[in-house]
């Protein structure tokens, strides 16, 4: 059914760290890894070894350039790696669009997934989707998505602390943090608390579960590490040695 | 909107679908990196392959490329037989032939070397993933023509370490991830510790500690960094010294650290013009004399106890003077040429800034010093009951060693580090074991050569003065690739950039056979491509034989080098073979304890390929190599490599592996070969990681029990503490040599050079380049990066990777675009002193505005790689390499050296400068040069149009 | 958007024919149309014909239009859905009007009726794809009052010109009244066009490469590297740009075609006779269709998705 839970029993969801996120590309490509075998297997790749290659990515990452003027820049432009996955939103319109109810919004956990069996592959569902979020697969005339690994987070047959999405697990730096973003308490929640977590494009009213940690405000002056802005002169420059003369010290 | 209260039970999901059949564990090897893997297998085919979480060097994570493994076990680039060129070289025209027939044709070809002269066997290998057994091997041939890639890699950073203190950046040293409050990271990109790097990096944001990242370009690590120094390539070390110039002038120095374990207090003999001046004032038994302040008589550095003089010349018994090395170095430094403001318009980093952060590093270094109360015992048997730490960190990489004068600016690193007495301490620079070594390493590269017999020792070394050189009589080069000579005395690890050229003039002589494997020598890896191209195909017109006149390659997919070789020997995968990441190689140690790893087959073999390692194996026992062979001439290891990892003993009881040694399997580094080590290292997820008790963890060339345990395993000689080389004696040697001492002195045109740059002070200079063209004419410096998603060439063969990164772009800065009227998109030509190429641009902020950068190795011969002549890496991507030249522009008497460092031969990638020009009216859109299409060659795949790989997993007992 | 010609055709063919049924349907109900064979016959088989063609074009781009009758179920929430769901139910009273006409040769009473019910399905129905694209708020182009509103007035302008053209073959002609309320049909679609045009031309996506990767507090944002080097499918399908030029070029082109020759050609026929104004009726017929068919294509080729403000775009 199309129609959105009017609540969900979780809002299981990631916070994705821009202040330390270095864009190498392992959360991507774990993703792509795990999903091409997984609940909306195989993920088709197009021309893989030709001019045109393009295939079914359910996670990404962009690379932008914020030239520094705003309120909480330095002036000098700041480079940021951005990635972006389905951020499985409260008023997800990819759902209510959805003509045969393939798309749906769990109410267990807040997932929005497609059932491949019923979609017709209209496209609509991608055209209702403000961040990219929704993957056609051409060969398969299906929809895919970002399942937020559901056949990892519940998989009895995987190792308790692996009951999490591959492009978590596999992040070196650790910029991605999964966990139910409705319960208040949880560390995702308080994480997005301390971190100042925010929706992207907030305006569109889709109430995104996912949340983006900002980047930290860089410290480039002195003071912001406590230190003085340049060192005195101690050395006695006419006989700059005098200095260590005697200072002897036992080996 | 209307709501529902159930997930509608048509979309029920299966939460627990079966994951795998087996697992099996690994080593990952998309990356020098060598990272745990976890390999799911299900239906016999590779479901998913995970970071091993128990993993000393990656705990649990992987990486871009690492991910993608699967991709490369799936591309159709792999090769499927031995192949044997039919056509002219280059043309990629192959026979497909038997391993016997290979294997006879190369015992043939190389026999006969053997029996004549071993040393026209030039053995060079790219990925140096099994230097133990290679070097080993080519001693055991007899020919000293061995080299790994590490001469165009990063050889200024190994040997700017191991001359200064026993160790060193690149994968053989880290900062103290947790501790460290101040890190500064020189020009890395993405580095060989990929993976432990970015872990650190997270660590060490989350702690709160400052980053700062000194990088022409703002990418990568820099863009997470708090502050980038958009430093002018090439200027590093005057950066450096001008922060040691401000730390002196402060005395924000930590002089009981310099004491303790640096050669500061040191005596050197002031003699101008004599054949001694500058070396240690000795006494009867060798040992380094310093002043004991107390008493004003010489006595031995190696004492404890003492308090030398730091300052103040010194008579010596025999007369003459001499004067602490502090004083020599307090003295350079604070001389005004290394003022901030002296510095700041070459560097392009104001003086405030320069001053600023020299402020920084003293505050963290010594108001926010940190103690760890842990126990222990220094060298001289005192107890110490805490470990003091300066927790300022510093990392550096191919952007200060890819330089002309990458050795001293490495130098100049380092001994900013041990002024403020940040190495090896809590929240400093920490050693990785086997280091620290003695500085330099005991090893001194093997020089003999006679038929039919092995090299005097390795291949490769660390000369500590003339007499180590592999020089003749009249001083000329005695290798092929001119290390350890007197243009490039310290070449440690040799000079694979040149051994084409070389071979090809015939420079100092010509060689019978070229035998590679794992170098795509004829694309990404050379400098000056184009050329390396025509040598590798060029006969010589009186015998109409190649110049070159045999090439025997591995590889394990269609590289662009494969169409070069008359002989293609084809390796496995890595999840093919057993492998061993031994100690004796370059190890995967963390600072806290030594690890060492295996490979072991986790997929079938589908083709007619064999492991390079036991081919050679197999190879050398065909040919008699002593160490290959038993008494009665049958092969010493039949087992191939694994048999060889298991049962080769270097020195007794020492092996290529370290863990579950002795019978009993309960030794670990020293003892006798165990039978069932593999099956240990497998049941272990094939690694060994020995961790060292808490009081062995720092100060470790100081630590008494780190010492003795080091000494027991083989990792250092003798239990002796290792002190730190500020001033480094063995370049002095060097350069008293180029001063006319000695009876091994440089050839006259070598000797202005030598006396120059072995300075046994860090100094900086201009990078040659630039010196040598006109800078008008060439104002722009041009780099290349690391993309963190791509493994040099071998990544574009992988059809998810290649997604990711299918061309490369010329990037350039804003400033640059407007002056030039260029746009994203725009083609442009850029061109240096040696040639130009085409190239697409991308317009950005965050870079040097003096530079332009892309990519690296992400252009494609077309055909190469089993991908289609027209994909983009071929007709939009680029390789810079095309521009820059092996050599440097001619000097006035026409010789033309090595565009390298002059100390360690590493090739100077980043000293290119180019210009850049618009290209306007109407061109295609296609990158320059272009090449003739490769063929592909006969067993190679059919490339498939489209990949649905998993497909199968999903439906019960299916295949992908 | 990317201009997809399977739902073009089935937008501009739909809403002629829905145009038509609306006109024979109310015409019908009102009791001002005779109900001669040949007219009924010939109008409302074409519009049928063009409607059927229209939603059978439109499940050409489907992955998988074997499954097509599943887009049926989820009218509660999906503007495509209810398309669906009201364009089936049209067939019913439209089926039944046209039965009536054709083999009884009667439209009034119960078929009088059934008329005015197709003539409500007819407008519901082009209401209802108009809302698929309007209900978009990731397009701002599409995502307006305009969108509903020019899809009815075109549609309606497209019907009259054709139902014209067929009172002037088979019927007692069309009349002057008829004519003109033809041309200010075309010319209520004109202005709504103009209107829509007006607003997209001077307005965009509240969204913005800042909100978008909220980074605006650092400064203004660019895009330094894509996710791929390659387009992947989102830039495909939604990344589509058309140069100004150009469409301002095929924007003339709909509006002389679309709006000014049927609508003055539709006047003209008023005071024509003797064939002539079957000829002029023809003419307007055409153009008015190929006047749709370039402003359905630039209705896609103009819209920007939001999406694309994370490959690059400053605006949407
Ligand atoms: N412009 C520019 N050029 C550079 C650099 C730069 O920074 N800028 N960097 C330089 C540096 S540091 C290096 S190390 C070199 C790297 O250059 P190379 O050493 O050439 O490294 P690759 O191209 O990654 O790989 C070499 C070959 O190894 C093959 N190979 C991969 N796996 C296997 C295997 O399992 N078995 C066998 N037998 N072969 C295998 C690949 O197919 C490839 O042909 O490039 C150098 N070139
Ligand atoms: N993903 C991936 N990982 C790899 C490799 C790979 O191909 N792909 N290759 C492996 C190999 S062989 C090597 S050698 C290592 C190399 O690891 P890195 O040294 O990190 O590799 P480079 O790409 O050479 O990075 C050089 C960096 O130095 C900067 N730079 C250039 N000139 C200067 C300078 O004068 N001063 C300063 N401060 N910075 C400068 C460049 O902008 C660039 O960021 O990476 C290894 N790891
Ligand atoms: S893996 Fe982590 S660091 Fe790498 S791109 Fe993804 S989020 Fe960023
Ligand atoms: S991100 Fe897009 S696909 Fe995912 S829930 Fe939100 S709207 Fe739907
Ligand atoms: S493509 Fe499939 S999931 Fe998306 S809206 Fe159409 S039917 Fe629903
Ligand atoms: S949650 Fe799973 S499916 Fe979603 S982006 Fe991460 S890895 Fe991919
Ligand atoms: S860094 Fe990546 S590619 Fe390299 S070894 Fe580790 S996982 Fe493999
Ligand atoms: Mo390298």
């Amino acid at each position: 059914m199309t129609t959105l839970p009017r609540t969900t029993e979780k809002k299981l969801g990631l916070v994705i760290d821009l202040d330390i996120c270095v864009g190498c590309h392992a959360c991507a490509v774990n993703c792509k890894e795990w999903n091409a075998g997984g609940h909306a297997a195989p993920l088709t790749d197009l021309d893989p070894y030709g001019p045109d290659q393009t295939g079914v990515w359910f996670n990404r990452i962009h690379t932008f350039e914020a030239d520094g003027s705003g309120d909480c820049g330095t002036g000098s432009s700041q480079t940021v790696h951005f990635p972006k996955s389905c951020l499985h939103c409260e008023d997800a319109a990819c759902v209510t669009v959805c003509p045969t109810g393939a798309s749906f919004k769990r109410v267990e956990d807040g997932i929005v997934l497609v059932n491949e069996d019923k979609c017709i592959g209209c496209k609509l569902c991608s055209w209702a989707c403000p961040y990219g979020a929704r993957e056609y697969d051409a060969s398969e005339g299906v929809m895919k998505k970002c399942t937020l690994c559901i056949d990892r987070i519940y998989n009895e047959n995987l190792d308790e602390i692996d009951r999490v999405p591959a492009c978590v697990s596999t992040c070196p730096v650790s910029a991605r943090h999964f966990g139910d973003l409705g319960d208040p308490d949880s560390d995702v929640s308080k994480l997005v608390e301390n971190r100042g977590g925010y929706d992207l494009m907030e305006e569109m009213g889709y109430k995104p579960t996912n949340k983006y940690l900002p980047p930290r405000k860089r410290r480039i002056e002195a003071a912001d590490i406590g230190a003085a802005a340049s060192l005195d002169t101690v050395i006695d420059t006419d006989n700059p040695l005098l200095r260590w003369v005697d200072r002897l010290l036992s080996r | 909107m209307s709501r529902n209260d159930r997930t509608d039970p048509s979309n029920a999901v299966d939460l627990s679908p079966k994951v795998a059949d087996e697992i099996k564990y690994t080593t990952c090897y998309m990356c020098a990196c060598r990272c745990g893997i976890k390999v799911y297998m299900l239906d016999g085919s590779i479901r998913y392959i995970q970071g091993n979480r128990d993993h000393p060097v990656n705990r649990g994570v992987l990486c871009a490329k690492g991910s993608a493994g699967i991709m490369t076990q799936n591309s159709p680039a792999k090769l499927t037989k031995p192949l044997k060129r039919v056509g002219p070289r280059g043309a990629g025209e192959f026979e497909e032939i038997e391993w016997e027939e290979a294997l006879q044709t190369a015992t043939g070809w190389l026999g006969n070397i053997r029996k004549t002269d071993p040393k026209k066997l030039a053995f060079f290998t790219g990925r140096d993933q099994s230097q133990a057994l290679t070097g080993w091997w080519a001693s055991q041939f007899g020919t000293y023509n061995y080299a790994a890639h590490g001469g165009f890699c990063s050889v200024n950073m190994a040997a700017g370490g191991l001359y200064s203190i026993g160790g060193s950046f690149w994968e053989f040293g880290e900062p103290d991830w947790e501790r460290t409050r101040y890190f500064m990271m020189f020009g890395v990109a993405e580095d060989h510790d990929s993976n432990p790097i970015k872990m650190g990096l997270g660590k060490l944001k989350g702690l709160g500690g400052k980053f700062v990242s000194v990088n022409p370009v703002k990418t990568g690590y820099s863009a997470i960094a708090d502050e980038w120094v958009g430093i002018r390539p090439g200027t590093d070390g005057l950066f450096v010294l001008s922060l040691v110039h401000e730390l002196l002038k402060a005395d924000k120095i930590d002089v009981e650290y310099l004491v303790r374990y640096t050669n500061s207090p040191w005596l050197v003999i002031r003699n101008p013009g004599g054949a001694d001046d500058g070396l240690f004032a000795r006494d009867a038994n060798g040992d380094p004399l310093m002043v004991d302040s107390d008493t004003g008589e010489l006595v031995s550095a190696n004492l404890a106890e003492i308090k030398p003089r730091l300052i103040g010349e010194a008579d010596l018994p025999g007369g003459g003077k001499a004067v602490t090395v502090f004083q020599l170095l307090a003295e350079r430094y604070l001389d005004p040429q290394y003022a901030p403001e002296a510095v700041a318009e070459r560097t392009g980093v104001s003086a405030d800034n320069i001053r600023r952060i020299a402020a920084e590093l003293a505050h963290v270094a010594f108001e926010e010093q940190i103690e760890i109360d842990v126990e222990w015992t220094d060298w001289a048997g005192r107890k110490h009951d805490k470990m003091i730490g300066r927790p300022v960190s510093m990392h550096a990489m191919r952007g200060i060693s890819a330089h002309s004068n990458g050795f001293h600016t490495c130098r100049s690193l380092h001994l900013l580090q041990m002024l403020i007495g940040s190495i090896d301490c809590p929240g400093g620079f920490r050693y990785k074991p086997p280091f620290p070594k003695p500085i330099p390493p005991g090893i001194k590269p093997g020089n003999s050569c006679a038929p039919d017999t092995p090299l005097n020792g390795p291949p490769l070394g660390f000369p500590t003065g003339p007499e180590d050189l592999l020089v003749d009589e009249d001083g000329e080069p005695m290798r092929i690739d001119k290390a350890f000579s007197w243009e490039f005395p310290v070449a440690a690890h040799g000079m694979m950039h040149m051994v084409i050229t070389n071979a090809w003039k015939g420079d100092p002589y010509p060689v019978d056979t070229l035998m590679m494997f794992m170098a795509n020598m004829s694309w990404n890896s050379s400098m000056n491509t184009r050329g390396v191209m025509e040598m590798l195909t060029d006969k010589n017109e009186e015998t109409g034989e190649y110049r070159i006149p045999r090439i025997i390659y591995s590889d394990a997919y269609y590289s662009e080098m494969v169409a070069y070789a008359d002989l293609v020997l084809p390796d496995t995968t890595y999840l093919e073979r057993h492998d061993c990441i031994s100690l004796l190689d370059r190890p995967i140690c963390e600072a806290d304890g030594a690890a060492d790893s295996i490979r072991q087959p986790v997929v079938e073999l589908d083709r007619d390929v064999r492991p390079f390692q036991s081919m050679l194996i197999d190879l050398g026992a065909r040919l008699g190599l002593p160490g290959l062979v038993k008494e009665d001439g049958s092969p010493k290891y039949p087992g191939g490599y694994p048999d060889y990892i298991v049962n080769h003993e270097r020195a007794p009881g020492i092996g290529m592996l370290a863990g579950w040694r002795g019978e009993d399997g309960k030794s670990w580094g020293k003892g006798a070969p165990n039978p069932q080590q593999l099956e240990k290292y497998i049941e272990n997820g094939c690694f060994s990681h020995y961790e060292f008790p808490e009081e062995h963890r720092f100060y470790k060339m100081a630590n008494k029990g780190y010492l003795e345990w080091a000494a027991s395993v083989g990792f250092v000689p003798k239990a002796e503490q290792i002190v730190l080389q500020i001033y480094s004696e063995p370049l002095q040697k060097f350069r008293l040599a180029a001063r006319g001492h000695g009876d091994r002195q440089p050839p006259e045109r070598h000797r202005a050079r030598v006396d120059a740059y072995f300075d046994p002070l860090p100094i900086w200079y201009a990078p040659f380049e630039g010196t040598m063209i006109d800078e008008e004419e060439y104002p722009l410096h041009a780099l290349t990066q690391r993309p963190m998603q791509m493994y040099h060439s071998w990544g574009s063969q992988n059809a998810w990777l290649r997604q990711i990164t299918g061309s490369n772009k010329m990037y350039i800065g804003r400033k640059l675009a407007e002056r030039l009227s260029i746009a994203d998109d725009d083609w442009i030509r850029v061109t240096s002193h040696h040639g130009n190429i085409k190239a697409q641009v991308a317009v950005m902020d965050g870079v040097n505005d003096d530079t332009i950068w892309t990519w690296n190795a992400i252009g494609k011969r077309s055909g190469a790689w089993n991908l289609d002549p027209k994909a983009g890496e071929s007709q939009k991507g680029f390789l810079l390499n095309h521009v820059i030249s092996e050599l440097l522009p001619a000097r006035s008497d026409g010789h033309r050296y090595s565009n390298s460092d002059p100390v360690t031969g590493q090739a100077a990638w980043y000293d290119l400068r180019v210009k850049v020009e618009k290209v306007t009216g109407d061109h295609d859109a296609v990158s320059e040069p272009q090449f003739p299409t490769l063929p592909t060659p006969t067993g190679l795949p059919q490339r498939p149009a489209i990949l649905k790989y998993g497909q199968g997993f999903r439906k019960e007992g299916g295949k992908p | 958007m990317h201009p997809a010609l399977s739902v073009i055709l089935f937008t501009t063919t739909s809403g002629v024919g829905y145009g038509l049924i609306f006109f024979y349907g109310l015409g019908a109900f009102l009791g001002l149309l005779p109900a001669d064979r040949w007219f009924g016959t010939v109008g409302l088989g074409f519009a049928l014909a063009l409607v059927t063609f229209g939603l059978l074009s439109s499940t050409f781009h489907l992955g998988h239009p074997e499954r097509a009758w599943r887009a049926m179920s989820q009218w509660r929430t999906s503007w495509l859905s209810r398309e669906g769901v009201v364009a089936l139910l049209t067939y019913v009273p439209a089926g039944l009007f046209a039965a009536g006409w054709v083999f009884l040769e009667t439209n009034d009473g119960i078929f009088a009726l059934l008329g005015g019910l197709a003539a409500i399905g007819a407008v519901v129905t082009v209401g209802c794809t108009a809302m698929i694209y309007a209900s978009l708020t990731t397009i701002h182009q599409w995502h307006s009052r305009w969108t509903l509103g020019s899809y009815l007035t075109l549609a309606l302008a497209t019907g009259a010109v054709w139902f014209c053209l067929f009172s002037a073959v088979l019927g007692e002609g069309a009349g002057v009244g008829l004519s003109i309320l033809t041309m200010s049909s075309v010319l209520v679609a004109w202005a709504t066009k103009a209107g829509a045009w007006k607003r997209n031309d001077t307005t965009s996506h509240p969204s913005t490469p800042e909100s978008a990767t909220g980074l605006g507090s650092i400064g203004k944002v660019s895009m330094l590297e894509g996710p791929h080097t390659e387009a992947n499918y989102l830039m495909r399908e939604m990344g589509f740009k058309v140069a100004r030029k150009h469409a301002e070029k095929l924007r003339r082109i709909a509006v002389l075609c679309g709006f000014v020759a049927p609508a003055l050609l539709s006047l003209a026929g008023a005071f024509l006779a003797g064939g002539w104004d079957v000829v002029v009726y023809l003419a307007a017929a055409v153009l008015v269709s190929a006047g749709v068919f370039v402003e359905r294509w630039l209705f896609f080729a103009e819209a920007k998705h939001v999406v694309t403000l994370f490959y690059g775009a400053k605006a949407a």
